[in-house]
């Protein structure tokens, strides 16, 4: 060092110039000419292809399986069934136990002996080509005896419902009470009582990519690499590496461009996931499996449907004292990702009222369909409309306006931080809230509204006949779960670029551009030089996944806090170059510059500076020569305990989930002889702590809201009776179109967490929750005037709205 | 989602192409290929032969003649939708169109094609029964012309026989003093609809109502003719007022039942409504027309 640190006056932050910003994105120009390279995509000489043979039957023994004909068509390399996968059949792993969790069942990458579900695996071909694979699935002659089903979750619990797994009564996965303060005695002394039922049905997160893995094996260097389209590379690494019992270290997984994940691509393995790799290693060539659509709709997770009966405490003036919830949950055939979702649902619950007494209970239940694991939003829709639905009852009952009965319980902002002691969050501690601004967000949501011109609006609308209405809901969400994320950032002394590495994923949350942009503003570079990895267990793989609203909450502060380090070690070295204080340094335009003057060093000589050993390849490096060394004295070159270049790594682990939340509204119109839903005006407010880039998260939020719109009026999926999926395609299922996503008005406040260093809360399932309940608020108050029945089960749709027109008339 | 193997036929002329359909045994016949690519990729069809009709020379012919416009079978409905000599002849036609799919399924989606594939929720064969219209079939012996009303047998069936080729549609030309509309709701822009309706009202000379021709889609085995309505429309006292009360004449024709996501009701009264909403505006463009024909023929 040319001087003792202590000497050096303190260098004071950076100013944030992109960090806030809204910044275009760095892999646009790549992904909108089509150069993205999703799985598919990647070149395999000598690949060949899988196609699965998946059950037409919910539930039932298979009493015969010949795969002869199939093994003898030509092209056909291997049939794989439970009989010769080795070690590979067995139940897959429960990903998160929970205490809870009494009858905790998962499958086998393909069915043994008996089926759970239409679309489950039971043998799993490898051919020349798809083409062939799909003729040999039909050449496998099977043989299933059907058990008696029970597809509907409520009459599954009742004795002598058909179970799903012989050996779990009652069909119950898992239960669990929880509570805060005392609700009973709330109960007690309550004045007023609401209670209704609510349901939320099965959906599913239909990413653009479905599932897809590839692999290739190297018997030389005893290496396995997979590509596969996952949130959940180091996961799955570790998965294979298990199942295989292979070093962590001789399986590399890729998670290339993604095609959307929301959810159901962090569970794993799937049995694509181990039989791609298992058919490389053994077929000693690479192996493929794209799944397609309809595939994608009976073998990806789904998620959704709860049932709630849920009862509000509240004195006359419509204060809340006390809350209760019981529900059930559907987790489908098995219960792989444990009870994330139903957690995440029962913690949720009270949303963003004080409510000091909960008694919130729920059970897990199979069913024989598609196991269920969280998908965007991952629980938080349904307690969202459990929990708003119930306050519009409750509004209603004691005649105050909806906007009052919220603004009466809402959290105040001088009680943050705010603890629900007793109902334990899915990071295993209890809920608190960090911060917010709740009052102003409704008041800002009021005054964007502008309810009086509304109110008029409607009553003329009435007095012509037509249906108008306002919805809306309130919502928190906690985000950022831990345990940890790490970041790692190199300047490159070739070209002065910055790479960052952690290990993430991304499905197009545009982590290329937001955490290039905090490392920019402490570097002094330019966005598009940040360049940001991720995805790869060969470049980086200590970190969880991508999920749970956690990116930039957690890699974005792991990552600050590594550009912070890396900002410290260029100013140092700088200095000493440069021969001034570091005070005097400032870090703009790739380049060192004293402040003042014009005398500057690149970016690219710090970092050619910062390594002892120094070609002089080129100019920068012309440049570095010119200087002494990074490090001047006696000893070595490379003194102890300090490494070349400039490279750092940084790991954040938050103490706890980080709260953001958020107000939507809807105006919404039906019309009289479709019952369509025509949404007039889409209002949010929205807060998600510090905004690093306020126009990605503005597409977070509508992405969200379209999947809400999803959930609040077209998707669902229906399954009959015989535990078949009748919408298996994207012709019949609904999937809302650009034309059926309302234009959205967003407004943005910014309460920073005092959790992390970048005060950055999650935004990537936001948009989702509040959607259901802000439409059939709005819907129910638009069809008032006919005195229509509550609307309490979602998604909505034409003919149910026209249903209870007709009954309210009839009555 | 791959087809399972199949011969791949390209004929040249339509001797050809009816002769593919004689000698194999189970073909099918690509135009446009927006229903039946699926079809094949789902296996839900696996023929032993598709006969791609792209390089027939002539059935991509568009004419108005006399009372007739003639389109040839392969037409890109893209390509029908924007000819104007064709919206001058019959506005009908655009505007039916504008409520098939999306433009990217249009450019590639044929006239024929989708009338042979005879969906009772598509809008084009409701048309044609609309209008009365009627196609010409090439077989081993020859052409025949077959009528709309005789063209539609059940849900993705027709009376073509297994060796027949759609090679024309023949849409009416537009009567004078006669509106038009269709109307349909799809859940999702774009979607085949629950129920649409394809309308015509043709006045008499006073201006009253001379008679109506309706058909829907989505509401039964096959495109239907609203007989009952059209019946009514017939009646002298037959006038705006009443058109809520004729117009509910045409829930009968729903046979469709309950499903989990539509009920039968729903289904029922959505027609109804459909049906009033096409005869208020084929009344209105039917008075704009004959007032515009009247007064262009006093300024004559």
């Amino acid at each position: 060092m040319a001087r003792p640190k202590a000497e050096q006056p303190e260098q004071s932050a950076p100013p944030m110039v992109h960090t806030g910003a809204r910044v275009r994105r760095n892999e646009d120009p790549r992904l909108l000419r089509g150069r993205g390279r999703y799985v598919d995509d990647i070149p395999l000489e000598g690949c060949v292809h899988g196609a699965f043979l998946r059950s037409t039957v919910a539930r039932g023994r298979i009493v015969a399986l010949d795969t002869t004909e199939a093994e003898q068509l030509p092209g056909v390399l291997a049939v794989y069934t439970c009989e010769n996968i080795g070690g590979l059949d067995r139940e897959m792993p429960l990903l998160i136990p929970h205490p809870c969790i009494s009858h905790g069942r998962t499958q086998r990458p393909l069915a043994r002996d008996d089926v759970y579900y239409v679309g489950q695996a039971i043998a799993f071909v490898v051919a020349v080509d798809r083409y062939v694979a799909e003729d040999a699935v039909s050449r496998i002659s099977v043989d299933i005896e059907p058990l008696p089903v029970e597809v509907d979750m409520e009459r599954a619990v009742d004795d002598g419902a058909p179970l799903v797994h012989p050996d779990v009564p009652g069909n119950i996965a898992a239960a669990l009470v929880q509570n805060c303060g005392d609700a009973d005695a709330a109960f007690a002394r309550a004045e007023h009582r609401t209670k209704i039922r609510v349901q939320v049905d099965r959906s599913t997160g239909a990413p653009m990519e479905c599932l897809a893995t590839a692999a290739r094996w190297d018997p030389v260097s005893g290496e396995l690499v997979v590509w596969d389209g996952t949130q959940a590379p180091i996961g799955l690494r570790g998965a294979l590496a298990s199942l295989f019992e292979l070093d962590e270290d001789k399986v590399r997984v890729i998670a290339p461009d993604v095609g959307g994940g929301f959810g159901p691509k962090i569970h794993f393995p799937y049995a694509n996931e181990v039989l791609v790799p298992l058919a490389a290693m053994e077929l000693g060539r690479p192996v493929k499996y794209i799944e397609d659509r309809s595939e994608n709709f009976v073998h990806m997770s789904h998620e959704r449907t709860q049932i709630h009966e849920i009862e509000l405490a509240a004195t006359k003036d419509g204060e809340v004292i006390g809350l209760r919830d019981v529900f059930l949950h559907d987790t489908g055939a098995f219960i792989p990702y444990g009870i994330a979702v139903a957690q995440v649902a029962s913690t949720a619950i009270a949303g963003p009222y004080r409510i000091p007494n909960i008694e919130v209970e729920f059970r897990c239940v199979y069913t024989p369909t598609v196991p269920v694991t969280p998908y965007r939003g991952c629980g938080r829709p349904q307690a969202n409309f459990a929990l708003e639905r119930a306050m519009d009852q409750l509004a209603e009952e004691l005649g105050l306006d909806r906007f009052e009965i919220r603004r009466r319980n809402l959290i105040a902002d001088d009680e943050f931080p705010y603890k629900r002691e007793g109902l334990i969050f899915a990071d295993g501690l209890p809920v608190t809230y960090d911060s917010g601004q709740y009052g102003a967000a409704l008041a800002l949501l009021e005054e964007e509204l502008d309810l009086p011109a509304f109110r008029a609006e409607q009553e003329q609308a009435r007095a012509e006949g037509r249906w108008l209405g306002l919805g809306l809901s309130f919502y928190v969400e906690g985000t950022g779960l831990g345990p940890y994320e790490g970041g790692r950032v190199r300047i490159h002394p070739i070209t002065g670029k910055v790479y960052v590495n952690t290990g993430l994923t991304t499905q197009g949350q545009g982590h290329a551009t937001s955490m290039a942009q905090l490392v920019a503003d402490q570097l002094g570079v330019a966005v598009d030089d940040v360049i940001v990895v991720e995805g790869d267990t060969g470049v980086f793989d200590w970190g969880v996944a991508t999920f749970a609203s956690r990116a930039m909450v957690v890699s974005g502060s792991a990552i600050h806090k590594a550009a912070v380090k890396a900002r410290e070690r260029v100013l140092e070295i700088a200095a000493n170059m440069l021969e001034v204080d570091q005070a005097d340094i400032v870090l703009e335009n790739g380049a060192a510059t004293v402040r003042g003057t014009g005398t500057s060093v690149p970016l690219a000589a710090i970092a050619t500076v910062s390594n002892p050993l120094r070609y002089a390849f080129n100019d920068a490096a012309q440049i570095a020569t010119q200087f002494a060394p990074a490090n001047k004295g006696d000893g070595p070159p490379l003194p102890e305990e300090s490494r070349p270049g400039i490279q750092t790594e940084e790991y954040y682990s938050p103490p706890h989930a980080t709260w953001a939340y958020g107000v939507h509204a809807a105006i919404v119109e039906v019309d009289p002889v479709s019952y369509d839903l025509q949404v007039k005006r889409y209002v949010i407010v929205h807060d998600c702590g510090k905004m690093i880039n306020p126009m990605i998260v503005e597409g977070q939020i509508a992405g969200g809201v379209a999947s809400g719109m999803g959930g609040a009026f077209y998707e669902k999926l229906e399954y009959e009776a015989n535990g078949n999926l009748r919408n298996a395609s994207f012709m019949e299922f609904l999937m809302p179109y650009a034309t059926e996503v309302p234009h959205m008005e967003m407004h943005h406040l910014e309460t920073p967490t005092p959790l992390n260093p970048i005060g950055a809360k999650g935004a990537g399932e936001a948009g989702t929750i509040p959607v259901a309940a802000v439409i059939a608020s709005g819907i129910q108050d638009a069809l008032a005037p006919e005195g229509i029945g509550p609307l309490w089960h979602v998604p909505l749709n034409p003919s149910v709205l026209h249903d209870a027109v007709r009954e309210a008339r009839s009555r | 989602m791959k087809p399972s193997r199949f011969e791949y036929v390209l004929p040249r002329s339509i001797e050809e192409a009816v002769a593919a359909r004689v000698e194999h045994a189970d073909t099918v016949v690509l135009s446009g290929g927006q229903s039946l690519v699926p079809t094949l990729n789902f296996r839900l069809s696996n023929p032993e032969a598709v006969i791609d009709l792209r390089l027939v020379p002539g059935l991509d012919d568009v004419r108005v003649e006399g009372e007739w416009i003639h389109v040839g079978g392969r037409t890109r409905q893209r390509d029908l939708e924007l000819d104007d000599a064709v919206h001058a002849a019959n506005p009908l036609i655009r505007e039916t169109l504008h409520h098939v799919a999306h433009p990217v399924i249009r450019n590639r989606g044929t006239v024929g094609g989708s009338i042979a594939h005879a969906d009772p929720s598509a809008e084009l064969p409701c048309l044609l029964l609309c209008l009365d219209g009627e196609v010409v079939a090439h077989g081993p012996s020859g052409a025949r012309t077959i009528d709309a009303q005789d063209l539609f047998e059940f849900i993705l069936s027709t009376t073509l026989e297994p060796d027949e080729i759609l090679t024309e549609v023949r849409f009416p030309v537009l009567p004078e003093r006669t509106g038009w509309c269709f109307t349909e709701f799809a859940r999702r822009h774009g979607d085949f609809a629950l129920a649409g309706v394809a309308a015509t009202l043709t006045l008499a000379d006073d201006g009253t109502i001379a008679w109506g021709q309706l058909a829907a889609c989505g509401v039964t085995t096959t495109p239907v003719r609203l007989v009952a309505v059209e019946d009514a429309l017939l009646d002298d006292a037959a006038d705006p007022s009443r058109f809520r009360e004729i117009a509910a004449l045409a829930a009968d024709v729903v046979t469709v039942p309950d499903d989990e996501s539509c009920s039968s009701a729903y289904r029922r009264d959505l027609l109804v409504g459909l049906v009033e909403r096409a005869l208020r505006t084929s009344w209105q463009r039917a008075t704009e027309r004959a007032t515009a024909r009247t007064s262009r023929e006093v300024t004559s």
